[in-house]
């Protein structure tokens, strides 16, 4: 295919525009966050007792604090785009880079065992119940639902912490040495993923079997399994899918509460602290990995949306 | 309306328990037999007796007296960060819908950007670069959820903007921020304020989140978030300081929640049909969020 082709395809079109909007936001919260540390009162060299003026100046010197605003932000954009996120203002024998990378595998660990669990309980409760209109079983999974959303890992994270480890002794109360330590952080922190997903599939079953293509499929008389697989769950998986993106955004940021309950040592704890310190450099840092992970996996859930429903590539 | 909130027992009940709470934290400081701050030095780390009804904490402070106190904090920060919300959400959604063309677009893509972000995140930021006081945290908290608002409204405007009294208002010579104003937002509010009620336990939760972790209210102030944080701190040895917080936390949310659903779904009508009308094919993707 020549190449006015390729780029004039819908599909290929659809990406660059994607990929484009992605890059646009993730500049506009790294500038975003940069001017807005730089705006608050103190700053990361504040201790108990004031250090000696000289010995400040040369701090602020070594990292560059006592250039102009606008060239730090360009130093920093700079060292950025390298892949370099600056060494740490408070923590002074490491370098950003070192930290979040300790950090960020326990926090994948728990969001990912936290989202793998919500999607999967979440996806099978809300299908059965739709598929079982108004059935006893779908009115219990729409209740559970309900009373999913009012139980936030801030809430769960420590009773379960108070039922499982302190009451009843079975499983550990934090630490991450073993796979057994991220169960009860990915329960406390999947439990309201898992409501939303259900409601959302049930909707979206409830939905699809009203379609007239279902019913054709129904009065045809094809096998229920087919009906299910073929036609209901593409139409089905919509909104639980467009909530997919939010809702790994929401679970890595909502593993901070996790993290301090069970002492988990991921990527939440360092932003706390360094938002605490005034650790520029660390906080934005953590935010950037953050929102890379959140834009690139929003990125994957538009390209699998537009496959599932090509009207979103034309819009 | 009506029959949305009372219909069924379960939402009867979910009004009964919603009023007893918000009533308990206006008058918390009245009914609670113990002042929040007091310290009763007979009675430290009590477990729930007939004094101290929901027990004390660890400096001998009234445990009944301070969740109510911390009651009033959390719904006080709901209610006014959802009006923020909401006004900023209402004339953004209804700009962006009658304007249309490239600055509709713009409007929304800002929206998109925004759903794309822990929005936590960037309040835990506003509090830490402009210090912790009471007054930012709902703003701030405002400031980052009138997203699911604005589309509603951005929705039913787009709907709106073809109406019989919209052209007349034109045709009498009413300028576009007029016609916004006074004819698009007066008929657009009320799915707004309906979306703006399924905002508040998002808030509740963000709030006590923020300050869960320390960064949000300020002993002596308490909220529901604080007096979690404490009990989990505390909870081997005294539970009940963390389970009477979270009871009444997650009970609020649950009412909110199911009257929130009630109240949506009058709205919108049971009907699919009619919900595709409300989220309209109004953008690429209408992504709900559970907080």
């Amino acid at each position: 295919m020549p190449l006015a082709g390729i780029v004039h395809g819908t599909m290929t079109r659809f990406v660059l525009r994607r990929l484009l909007f992605a890059f646009v936001t993730a500049w506009a919260v790294v500038s975003v966050t940069f001017f807005l540390l730089r705006l608050a009162p103190g700053g990361p060299f504040d201790g108990e007792r004031p250090l000696p003026p000289a010995v400040e100046a040369n701090l602020r010197a070594a990292y560059h604090l006592d250039e102009s605003l606008p060239r730090q932000y360009l130093r920093y954009v700079a060292s950025v785009l390298r892949g370099d996120l600056g060494p740490s203002f408070r923590q002074r024998d490491f370098s950003v880079n070192e930290l979040l990378g300790r950090g960020l595998p326990v926090s994948l660990a728990v969001g990912g065992a936290a989202l793998s669990l919500a999607l999967g309980v979440g996806i099978a409760a809300g299908a059965w119940a739709g598929w079982h209109r108004d059935a006893p079983s779908d009115r219990v999974v729409a209740l559970l639902a309900t009373a999913g959303l009012a139980f936030p890992p801030i809430i769960v994270a420590p009773v379960l912490v108070l039922v499982f480890a302190v009451a009843l002794r079975w499983l550990p109360a934090g630490g991450n040495d073993t796979a057994v330590h991220y169960l009860l952080p990915a329960v406390a922190l999947g439990l309201p993923y898992a409501a939303a997903f259900a409601r959302l599939t049930r909707g979206g079953v409830i939905e699809a079997l009203a379609r007239p293509h279902v019913q054709t499929a129904r009065a045809k008389g094809l096998p229920k399994s087919r009906i299910f697989l073929r036609h209901v769950a593409p139409v089905a998986a919509l909104p639980a899918l467009s909530f997919l993106g939010p809702a790994a955004a929401a679970l890595l940021a909502g593993s901070m509460v996790v993290e301090e309950v069970f002492s988990l040592p991921g990527l939440g704890r360092y932003f706390v602290q360094g938002a605490l310190n005034r650790d520029y450099t660390l906080v934005m840092g953590t935010v950037i990995v953050y929102a890379g992970l959140v834009l690139t996996f929003n990125f994957l859930v538009d390209l699998g949306y537009s496959r599932l429903d090509p009207r979103i590539r034309h819009a | 309306m009506r029959r949305a909130l009372l219909g069924t027992r379960l939402s009867s009940g979910c009004v009964v328990v919603l009023l007893v709470i918000v009533c308990g934290a206006l008058v918390g400081p009245w009914l609670a037999p113990w002042p929040a701050d007091e310290i009763d030095w007979d009675a430290i780390d009590q477990a729930p007796n007939a004094t101290h009804w929901f027990g004390t904490d660890g400096v001998g402070r009234d445990l009944f007296a301070r969740t109510l106190d911390g009651a009033r904090t959390s719904l006080a920060i709901a209610a006014l960060a959802t009006l923020v919300s909401t006004l900023i959400g209402i004339p953004w959604g209804a700009a962006a819908g009658y304007l249309g063309g490239a600055v509709d677009q713009a409007m929304m893509r800002v929206v998109d950007g925004m759903y794309a972000l822990p929005f936590v995140l960037l309040v835990i930021l506003l509090v830490v670069a402009f210090g912790r006081n009471i007054l930012l945290l709902f703003v701030a908290l405002g400031a980052v959820s009138w997203l699911d608002i604005a589309r509603i409204v951005r929705g039913q405007t787009l709907a709106a903007r073809h109406e019989a009294y919209v052209d007349a208002a034109r045709a009498l010579g009413a300028g576009r921020w007029r016609v916004i104003l006074r004819h698009i937002i007066p008929n657009v509010i009320g799915p707004a304020v309906v979306y703006a009620t399924l905002t508040i336990p998002g808030v509740i939760i963000a709030e006590s989140f923020i300050s869960f972790l320390g960064l949000g209210v300020q002993e002596p102030r308490t909220s529901w978030g604080m007096l979690i944080a404490e009990g989990a701190r505390n909870m081997h040895s005294s539970p009940w300081q963390l389970l009477f917080p979270a009871a009444l936390l997650a009970l609020t949310l649950f009412a909110l929640n199911i009257l929130g659903d009630r109240l949506r779904d009058a709205w919108t009508g049971a009907e699919p049909q009619a919900r595709r009308h409300i989220y309209g094919a109004s953008s690429s993707h209408g992504r709900n969020r559970a907080t």
